[in-house]
């Protein structure tokens, strides 16, 4: 037996074919395309922009979003699928494919008018329009509410000012969601695009995590919004954090992929590897290794399942997200830690995933709400009593 | 120029095989699948001819409701309609089976060109197209590495061994048999799988196709399948050097089959 038995309760047997298929696909593009070339990208600090049009091509970006806009208007388990096998390749990818899809493309569908859903949506779905979402500030994380960010209402449409920190795609973005406070101390997103007098996004440079993904600040210095360009439906904090629960989804699947990558690769290089004459795979302390990945890995695969049937079923609460992100990225985190103890000294190079899959992870696990913020959500679910502050 | 594709569903190639408790086949329980291999590069040389001269490509397959999902797939990548053979009376069919319903369907449809792979990736017998072919009364070709239309119709490129092909002239309609890695196999995109949704798949029973399923009756049997058996034999070769080297050869080349 060569292969390394990744879906061990036959979940594919409980997909429908498209939505098989879509995994297919996906997969099949990040074998052929993602990790051939991942490890050099990572290394030279590099988001590969030639792959942008092939994922396009594929209509991975807001593949959730109805064919109307020029997107694939798949299922939200096909949405889950998509993520997974993404982040199987890299974290990076998948950053960029949940933030043009669920934090740029969504908002759009979801609070703009119909004139920016066929301006943008088309465009984006394509790959020619690349967004990102400025809701984090420099002092502004956990605690999105402190925005200091200010929208003020003009006569041709709205003056804005202040920053936006750790913002995937900034730099090559042509669009930037931008949540702001207006007059009234109500947030409100606004599409701001590339070039508008004012706005500048350099990028953040000597990241140790997320090194195939570009990262950057967005600042603002009176910066003129023409009024079509707010989201007019946007009221509230609740319209970014609608957003990020979209977000926050893939990435309980994407930390999946992430972690079969390591646990594939664990599981192959310790049948391989030969101490005192034989696989270190026959030892029990490799085998507990293993069996603990598979076990973790199997039930964060049976949560995401039910997670998707849920959304699709429109029965999906913030709080179930909460826990399927919390669980799976510290799932996912562990086991690549773990995977690269089996491999020692070759599992901190670039010839394996683990350490790159790993250090992406420490991100992924404060990012899109924190270990300890998804915590608190929970616990206010089970408690009715809110611990945040 | 109206062309159907066979594809045959068979299990992953990364699958856990287990032989059955009659020891005659592999359980298939637990089995995921997958198009063959060499049918998947048929459906691929077929939507490159449509794109390039036009027409239809249609995906047949043999099977039961599962074959419906290699069905879909083809429709996904990019052919225009499916037939799904579904009977009963085609389940544990041999190639000559499998040849007959294939014959009888795509007679009944029609066709300018008939593609399958080379042979299948579980039993191997690279025969389904060739019997469909003689069957129907039609040209084949087998080990296809390349199609062209002429005025004529048809100028194949086919795989010798060694390293060596040859070209062959042959009137439409025929039957080619496709080798795999001939060209590059397109992706599903998730538009091509939503519209494969709405695309047509029709299904045809032996009655339909007007099949005596006597006719159908295997003409092969599986007797026993199992694992390679790993076994280790010394032998000594006692002599003078140029007996020993006489008789090394023969064993090397008759015994071993070595060179």
């Amino acid at each position: 037996m060569s292969s390394v038995d990744i879906d061990f309760l036959r979940l594919e047997n409980e997909l429908s074919d498209e939505e098989k298929l879509v995994q297919q696909t996906v997969r099949t593009f990040v074998q052929e395309k993602v990790k051939p070339i991942i490890a050099e990208c990572y290394e030279q600090a590099r988001f590969p922009m030639d792959l942008v049009k092939d994922m396009a091509d594929l209509g991975l970006f807001g593949a959730n979003l109805p064919e109307k806009y020029g997107c694939a208007g798949v299922n939200n388990v096909a949405y889950g699928l998509i993520t997974q096998e993404l982040e199987a390749g890299d974290s990076g990818i998948r950053s960029f494919a949940s933030v043009q899809g669920g934090l740029c493309m969504y908002p759009i569908y979801q609070f703009g008018s119909e004139e920016q859903r066929l301006k943008y949506l088309p465009g984006m779905a394509a790959g020619k329009i690349i967004g990102c979402f400025g809701l984090t500030e420099p002092n502004s994380g956990s605690d999105p509410g402190s925005m200091r960010t200010r929208a003020k209402k003009v006569k041709d449409g709205w003056v804005i000012n202040g920053a936006k920190a750790w913002i995937t795609n900034g730099t090559i973005a042509d669009i930037a969601i931008v949540w702001a406070k207006d007059d009234e101390d109500v947030v409100r997103g606004f599409i701001v695009e590339k070039g508008t007098k004012g706005f500048t996004a350099p990028e953040v440079h000597h990241k140790l995590s997320l090194r195939a993904s570009v990262t950057s600040e967005l600042v603002f210095e009176d910066c003129l919004i023409p009024e079509e360009n707010i989201l007019p439906g946007s009221k509230g904090l609740k319209s970014p954090l609608m957003c990020l629960t979209q977000a926050r989804y893939g990435i309980a699947w994407g930390a999946i992929g992430a972690a079969t990558d390591c646990f594939e690769s664990a599981v192959t290089y310790a049948r391989q590897r030969i101490q005192f004459n034989r696989p270190i795979a026959g030892f029990q302390l490799t085998q507990e290794k293993l069996v603990k990945m598979f076990t973790e890995i199997t039930k964060a695969q049976l949560l995401c399942l039910r997670l998707g049937r849920m959304k699709d079923a429109g029965i999906l609460e913030p709080a179930h997200v909460s826990m399927a992100k919390m669980n799976n990225v510290a799932m996912a985190l562990d086991i690549a830690r773990s995977a690269r103890s089996i491999l020692g000294g070759n599992g901190i190079t670039g010839d394996y995933p683990m350490m790159r899959h790993m250090c992406n992870l420490e991100s992924v696990f404060t990012y899109e709400g924190t270990n300890e913020v998804h915590m608190l959500i929970l616990g206010k679910h089970i408690t009715g009593l809110e611990a945040f502050t | 120029m109206k062309i159907i594709v066979c594809l045959k569903q068979v299990p992953k190639n990364d699958s856990v095989l287990r032989i059955n408790e009659q020891g005659t086949w592999i359980q298939d329980r637990d089995l995921t699948y997958e198009i063959n291999e060499s049918d998947a590069y048929g459906l691929e040389a077929a939507l490159q001819l449509k794109e390039k001269h036009g027409g239809e490509v249609i995906a047949l397959s043999l099977g039961p409701a599962r074959v419906q999902s290699v069905i879909k797939e083809a429709l996904a990548r990019g052919a225009d309609r499916g037939i799904h053979l579904e009977d009963t009376a085609f389940d544990n069919l041999d190639a000559y089976g499998i040849g007959t319903a294939i014959a009888a369907a795509t007679k009944a449809e029609g066709f300018d060109l008939l593609l399958t792979g080379l042979q299948s990736d579980d039993y191997g017998f690279a025969q389904t197209g060739v019997i469909a072919a003689e069957l129907l009364g039609l040209p084949h070709t087998t080990i296809v590495m390349d199609v062209e239309l002429n005025d004529a119709g048809l100028r194949v490129k086919r795989e010798l061994e060694n390293g060596f092909f040859q070209w062959v002239n042959m009137p439409a309609p025929a039957v080619l048999t496709i080798q795999s890695g001939i060209n590059t196999l397109r992706y599903a995109t998730l538009k091509g799988i939503m519209a494969a949704k709405k695309k047509e798949i029709k299904k045809l029973d032996a009655a339909t196709l007007g099949i005596d399923a006597a006719s159908l009756a295997p003409r092969m049997e599986f007797r026993r399948i199992y694992l390679p058996q790993k076994n280790k034999q010394t032998q000594f070769i006692e002599g003078s050097a140029g007996d020993i080297a006489a008789k090394l050869i023969d064993k090397l080349k008759n015994e071993a089959r070595v060179f």
